[in-house]
């Protein structure tokens, strides 16, 4: 038994009850034990990588401990309803808990600077880090459905108090649209359970694609289960037209949070598409496929066209955060190895990306007390290194060759043209119109027009280039090297693929 | 039945009962004594301290064979047992609320509060242990007829006037309405135990009667949805509850309900389990669509209503509806968990409603109004109080690592899990769920978004901050670690006895 997991799930208490200790007076104590709170899974979580076999299928490290237990009195003895505290990973798991920890240690550095961050500010940060790395560790629908929900309060709170004028509404909207996610999110687990009388991933997929599995759950009942959970996680996604929340959260929300939200709390509905989704009813999805497929690009070309014409860079951001997550819902839609793996990558690079962009733009608004593309024209002659680091980022999220955006974006969309090549050459319109709004934001910003107010503003500081250096380097790295993902994937692609062909 | 047989009876297995009866008999006589300008507060301390004895007492039960008294009139099974426990607890609770509860000069020289609130104690353990009509009328009565003048114990007061007067009033009716019921299955049956009764509907005689057995359920099932305040009656709720003293309110909301609750179980499952319905299927399974139906309507009907609300009392009795809607669904589905899910529910129910009567209590005594504005900043004026809050309405909310969220989720199993899953209840129980976001929420964003409109520190009272502490400790780890409840509750109660009827030892 090796208690790894559980370690590392829940080690972000350590940094917990370091603060609640702490007097709210001692600010820089206070950034310091948030910073060391974020630091300590970050390096648990690197050394589950390094004990992680990526050649070996299946789950590792899992944990398994009794928890809840329904007995049923029934005519014919007593039965047991169970409900096991179970973790484990896999290679998409840890590459998702992996970047949960980098983004979380930079959101907290970038936070440094934040003049109204508290001792509460970085508790419920800290609470936030916990849910999510329990949600990539989890292997039982309970858990998952607990961590899931543990995310949202600290995210109501970080929203509503810590972010701009109008946060509170913005929380609201949050709160309420993933609360009627999480609704639906129950009632299909509660559901499965009932079917089957296991909550475990790996039972659910061996008995639901068992010969009798027909028997457990008709065909309707899979299809409305799927489409549900479609629902749920397309509101988390988020898919179009679910997406209004989101796009407030990004606009009011602190740009450390921000980092985190569109970095790495957008993956979750991801995930949970991609493992209840296709890891569970593979033949469903399969002929949900063209809808899934069509919602992407509606996805891509949507957030596209409107993150032209906005002014604001944040609303740039947001509306391309809406067309990215298009593309894996392309990628997953196409239902082969490409598409797959596309997807994935698009999870990983995406939130590499907008954490960086995110990160940049507050680092932005906290010298000037704006997001507005025209008060930044010409930024490249007062900050030079952050100006690059913007131009980079902007075309590593347009596509570049070269870096991980070109991967991902490459190989969705050549898994789509091979098995829907209409949909597929109507969404690849999107990868133009991604450049088009990218390179007008980020040209806008770094040259044009010079203006006066500039000259006060400092470059990035040595704090501030931790981040900025760190999240450019990883996307550097997988556009160049993208072995270094597909390695650890390469197990649960098999595995996925395997179930697709039945 | 001469005095030796009354005598040899088991009148051990009333334990409980009796201590609680002795102890208002004697805090009666004690107020009659007292010097009129004496505080009765010693009075509190005392009935407190029946009330623990009367809880060792049914702790040693515990371990008691399944027993009854009079041919199964009055049972000590582990249904009663395990209500019975939900009851002394929280009455020992609110006990401690009152007694911290700043009365008016006058009414500190009151000590009925604390014997009425023994007697409704009382009331609600024979509801509990009960397996007749009549008893378990008397139970009803005995429980009602001191909330009555408990709801107007503030007698200068108005709205505390029209909290009593409205709740004689619907209760009066409501009652009726359930006796009307009752005489039918009487008359049916001409039987009042329910056991005997389970067995004479049975009877094919009884079979061309099928109308007249449904007509009786629905009957008495509406006037019984008073005590627990569903719909169709339940609008009741928000005046006495805006009214009503605040621990006689909390009283109502959680002991009251629990009590009603223990009632409708055992009497509809004791009487139609085995009723014929109208043309075929038991009548369980036919009534399943309207008992539903009203479930679903009393969420809905709370949860909406209580968006609006500005007065703290009134949205928590708003609330109180449409939790008491949530814990119907397990009694409409009539799955194999509805006892331990009800039961668990009901157990969490108590500690956040409390809990948080327990916070209210404090917050308005300092604020002087019962408006939500009266919370604004409380995060900066007492974070331990906002973090107690806090965390009971997460678990009024059904968030997980709450208590509350373990009991819904028990909730959802016996309505997706029964023989056929009631879907349409569970997406109402979610829709409504996420609506009471809007409005629990909105208490968390006072107490944390808003600034503060009071300066200074808030009172404090030792045994508010014991309650608080108490009720916030266990929602967590009833919410984390259910399992400890749950094996508790499959331990000590072996629920098989419930259907089966003793014969006296």
């Amino acid at each position: 038994m090796n208690y790894m997991l559980s370690l590392l799930v829940f080690s972000p208490l350590v940094g917990i009850l370091a603060l609640s200790f702490l007097s709210w007076k001692n600010e820089r104590a206070i950034k310091l034990a948030g910073l060391f709170g974020t630091l300590l899974p970050l390096i648990l979580v690197l050394i589950a990588a390094a004990g992680f076999h990526s050649s070996v299928s299946g789950l590792q490290m899992t944990e398994q401990a009794n928890w809840i237990s329904y007995t049923l009195e029934g005519l014919n003895g007593s039965m047991q309803l169970k409900i096991n505290y179970e973790l484990g990973i896999t290679g998409l798991s840890l590459v998702l808990l992996i970047l949960t920890a980098v983004v979380s240690f930079l959101a907290a550095l970038a936070s440094w600077n934040m003049k109204n961050a508290s001792k509460s500010f970085f508790i419920f940060f800290l609470i936030l880090e916990l849910g999510m790395l329990g949600v990539f560790a989890s292997q039982n629908l309970f858990l998952f459905f607990i961590f899931f929900e543990i995310t949202l309060i600290p995210m109501f709170f970080l929203i509503g108090r810590w972010g701009y004028a109008d946060r509170e509404k913005a929380a609201y909207s949050f709160l309420i649209y993933n609360g009627i996610g999480s609704a639906i999110l129950l009632i299909v687990f509660v559901a499965l359970f009932m079917k089957t009388g296991t909550l475990n991933y790996g039972e659910l997929t061996k008995i639901l694609a068992s010969p009798d599995g027909a028997a457990v759950a008709g065909s309707t009942f899979r299809l409305s289960v799927l489409v549900s959970l479609l629902i749920a996680f397309g509101i988390k996604l988020p898919i179009f037209p679910l997406h209004t929340w989101m796009l407030r959260v990004h606009v009011q929300a602190p740009p450390s949070i921000v980092m985190l939200h569109s970095g790495i709390l957008l993956k979750i509905g991801a995930y949970g598409l991609f493992t209840f989704g296709v890891g569970f009813f593979p033949e469903e999805f399969k002929k949900l496929g063209v809808l899934i497929a069509i919602l992407g690009v509606i996805n891509l070309l949507y957030g596209a066209f409107l993150a032209i014409v906005q002014t604001d860079l944040k609303k740039v951001l947001a509306y391309s955060s809406v067309s990215h997550m298009g593309i894996v819902l392309i990628g997953l839609a196409a239902m082969n190895e490409a598409g797959v793996k596309g997807a994935i990558f698009q999870l990983v690079s995406h939130g590499l990306i907008s954490a960086l962009l995110f990160f940049l733009i507050g680092v932005l608004y906290e010298r000037s007390g704006s997001s507005d593309i025209q008060d930044f024209s010409g930024l490249a002659a007062a900050m030079p290194v952050t100006a690059g680091v913007l131009l980079a980022g902007g075309l590593a999220s347009l596509g570049l060759p070269g870096m991980s955006g070109f991967i991902s974006e490459f190989l969705a969309f050549i898994g789509l043209f091979q098995t829907m090549p209409i949909i597929a050459a109507i969404g690849a319109l999107g990868i133009i119109l991604t450049a088009v709004y990218i390179l007008r934001a980020v040209l806008a910003v770094t040259f044009g027009p010079k203006k006066e107010t500039h000259s006060a503003f400092k470059d990035l500081t040595v704090l501030e280039k931790v981040p900025a250096f760190v999240l450019l380097a990883l996307v550097l790295l997988i556009g160049v090297y993208p072995e270094i993902l597909s390695k650890s994937l390469t197990t649960v692609l098999d595995t996925i693929l395997l179930g697709l062909r039945g | 039945m001469d005095l030796q047989t009354l005598t040899s009876m088991n009148w051990g297995i009333m334990a409980p009962e009796f201590t609680v009866l002795g102890t208002a008999l004697l805090l009666s006589l004690l107020d009659l004594f007292m010097p009129r300008q004496k505080s009765r507060r010693i009075l509190g301390i005392l009935s407190a301290a029946g009330i623990v004895l009367a809880s060792v007492f049914l702790f040693l039960q515990f371990s008691h064979e399944p027993a009854s008294l009079f041919h199964d009139m009055y049972r000590l099974d582990s249904f009663s047992k395990a209500f019975k426990l939900i009851l002394l607890l929280g009455t020992g609770l609110i006990l401690i609320l009152a007694y911290d509860y700043k009365m008016d000069r006058e009414e500190e020289y009151r000590g009925e509060f604390y014997y009425l609130l023994l007697t409704a104690l009382l009331g609600g353990l024979i509801m509990a242990s009960s397996a007749d009509m009549i008893t378990l009328f008397i139970g009803l009565e005995l429980l009602s007829l001191s909330s009555y003048v408990m709801a107007g114990l503030r007698k200068r007061d108005k709205e505390s006037n029209e909290a009593s007067f409205k709740y004689v009033v619907t209760g009066g009716i409501s009652t009726a309405i359930t006796l009307f019921g009752m005489s039918y299955i009487f008359g049916l049956t001409g039987e009042t135990n329910l056991y005997t009764i389970g067995n004479a509907l049975q009877d094919t005689s009884i079979l061309q009667n099928q109308f007249l057995i449904a007509f009786a359920f629905f009957i008495t099932f509406a006037g019984l949805t008073f005590k627990i305040a569903s719909a169709p009656f339940h609008m009741w709720a928000p005046d006495v509850y805006q009214g009503s003293p605040l621990p006689v309110t909390a009283f109502l909301s959680v002991v009251s309900k629990t009590a009603g609750f223990a009632l409708i179980l055992r009497f509809f499952l004791l009487v139609f389990s085995s009723a014929p319905g109208i043309k075929g299927d038991p009548l369980l399974f036919q009534v399943q669509p309207y008992l539903a139906f009203l479930a679903g309507a009393t969420m809905i009907a709370g949860n909406l209503a209580a968006l609006r609300q500005r007065n703290i009392k009134r949205l928590f009795a708003y609330s109180s509806i449409a939790q008491a809607g949530y814990i119907l669904v397990p009694f409409v589905s009539v799955s194999a968990m509805l006892f331990e899910t009800t039961w668990f529910y009901l157990l969490a129910y108590l500690f956040m409603n409390i809990g948080a009567f327990a916070v209210i209590q404090e917050v308005t005594a300092h604020s002087k109004t019962h408006d939500i504005s009266g919370f604004a900043g409380l995060y900066r004026r007492s974070p331990w109080l906002a973090i107690a809050m806090t965390i009971f309405i997460l678990s009024l909310a059904g968030i997980p690592a709450t208590a509350g969220f373990i009991g819904k989720f028990g909730i959802f199993m016996n309505a997706l899990g029964a023989s056929q899953g009631h879907y349409v209840l569970a997406g109402i129980l979610v829709g409504t769920t996420v609506i009471s976001y809007f409005y629990y929420f909105n208490i968390i964003g006072q107490m944390f978004f808003r600034p503060e409109h009071q300066e200074g520190r808030l009172l404090h009272k030792k045994g508010l901050l014991l309650v608080t502490a108490v009720c916030a400790a266990a929602t967590v780890i009833l919410g984390i670690l259910p399992g400890t409840a749950l094996h508790f509750f499959y331990e000590q109660f072996q629920l098989t006895d419930f259907f089966q009827t003793m014969e006296q030892k």
